[in-house]
């Protein structure tokens, strides 16, 4: 009458039970595939990748490395539907690089594609810096640290600034602790996340030559080039396009050429200090759109088209503090 | 009459079924997950059905996305306890429903002791009734 259940062995692979539920695209659904287009057909990575390749600009070196670590899991997925060994790589990433060159982003897409290559199960992105991970007193940075490994799991765990975590001139910093915690998990439980750290390069430099288990178990490392002044403008422009907003061309004499004064002002804005390459052209433009926006305010009784609305004038730009303290001098 | 027949405690979900598999309880939670339950882990030696309340084994883990997280955790409280009954809780912080919403045992002691059934003699020659886990007889931690 009583069977015993908990003696009995384990209840066999349930493939009609809640499996059926969309686990994560790519891995099951290219099983069967042998050629590079058949994965690539059923992964979706192309658009991800043409994504990357359309939507930033410049960054050549960093959509080559992409590139190659799209490819090398491709190849992964076909080794092992006939059979061979394909152990997961290890795609531990730090992308250095001067503010504002794009590692978030970058990051974020990586996350995509790393999904969809069914390399990561969830493809979400964890950002977190060191307040996030490093606790306040004894025994309250492990489990801080452990409690975001947790939420990254599945995921990418994007530590910013990671530099912060190892601080030489305090030797009883907990960062110590947070860092030995994530070697450990990043050695362990490689399957589960991918770590990206992403800092300004010289500081990342000496962070890894101070925690040299760190660096070795890093197997890419991404450095984000500046942008030039034709790359800039070409990000001002796709920044002007997504929020409906376009430079008023000039007309060669009276009308001045919005579009070349914003190259004037970054030209001027890049020999400040605190150049953030994209950020400082997002801010710019913000500032921008302030002035167009409380010149528009002062012009009360006139119907404004929409053309009108979103035309950013050259003495929107020109008012710029930039330009009149280069006046000045 | 026997108590305790299968030998097993059943509470919670599953406990009428075989004992679920580490695939089959990343399943559970993944369920869980994607309805947006905060997983936490708990563990006892007293497993009294009126025991509601277990010790925590860390935090309820909010915010996760994957059951790997939630496994982890799961691996460590085994590790740590490995005769004493776990259960993973998932709870739904949904407004108006706000408790626990799954509950089930995903670790037993490797022999279940029990309950014996207690008499209490009454006035007026009434029988008062109670179960009590033969568990309980030792101190903690020396029970299984």
């Amino acid at each position: 009458m009583y069977n015993i259940p908990g003696q009995t062995s384990h209840a066999p692979a349930r493939s009609d039970a809640p499996s059926a539920q969309p686990v994560a695209g790519a891995r099951e659904v290219a099983a069967g595939a042998h050629t590079v287009a058949e994965v690539l057909a059923h992964s979706q990575v192309q658009t991800v990748l043409a994504e990357l390749d359309h939507g930033l600009v410049g960054l050549a070196p960093v959509k080559q490395r992409v590139r190659d670590i799209a490819a090398l899991l491709v190849i992964d997925r076909l080794r092992k539907n006939r059979g061979l060994t394909a152990q997961a790589p290890s795609l531990h990433m730090c992308f250095s690089g001067n503010p504002g060159t794009g590692k978030t982003t970058v990051a974020l897409r990586m996350a995509q594609i790393l999904h969809q290559l069914g390399y990561v199960r969830k493809g979400h992105l964890v950002a977190v810096t060191r307040d996030d991970l490093v606790g306040q007193y004894i025994g309250h940075t492990a489990p801080k640290t452990k409690e975001v490994l947790k939420k990254a799991m599945g995921g990418v765990l994007f530590i910013d600034e990671a530099y912060y975590l190892y601080r030489p001139e305090n030797e009883r910093d907990y960062g110590q602790e947070a860092i030995e915690i994530l070697l450990q998990v990043m050695e362990n439980q490689r399957d589960d996340l991918v770590v990206i750290l992403a800092g300004y390069k010289d500081r990342m430099d000496t962070f890894f030559s101070s925690n040299p288990g760190m660096s070795s178990r890093i197997a890419h490392h991404l450095d984000f080039p500046d942008y030039s002044v034709p790359e800039l403008m070409r990000i001002a422009e796709q920044m002007l396009v997504e929020l409906d907003y376009r430079f008023e061309p000039g007309d060669g004499a009276a009308i001045e050429d919005a579009r070349s004064t914003f190259e004037a002002y970054l030209q001027l804005r890049m020999r400040q200090p605190h150049f953030a390459n994209a950020r400082s052209v997002r801010n710019a433009l913000d500032r921008a759109r302030l002035r167009q926006a409380s010149r528009l305010f002062s012009q009360a009784e006139i119907q404004h088209t929409a053309q009108d609305l979103s035309t950013l004038s050259a003495s929107d730009i020109r008012a710029s503090r930039l330009f009149a303290a280069t006046a000045a001098t | 009459m026997m108590t305790n027949p299968t030998g097993r405690i059943t509470q919670g979900q599953f406990s009428f079924l075989p004992d679920l598999s580490d695939d089959d309880i990343r399943l559970q939670i993944e369920y869980g997950l994607r309805k947006g339950y905060a997983w936490s882990v708990e563990y006892t030696d007293d497993p009294h059905p009126r025991n509601t309340y277990w010790e925590m084994y860390g935090m309820p883990m909010f915010d996760l996305q994957d059951a790997a997280g939630v496994m982890v955790e799961l691996a460590q409280c085994r590790q740590t306890f490995p005769q004493h009954y776990i259960r993973l809780m998932a709870f739904d912080s949904t407004r108006g429903i706000e408790s626990i919403t799954m509950s089930f045992i995903v670790n037993r002691p490797s022999k279940e002791l029990g309950f014996g059934l207690a008499r209490q003699e009454w006035h007026n020659r009434t029988m008062r009734y109670t179960v009590h886990s033969y568990a309980t007889d030792k101190p903690e931690g020396e029970r299984y």
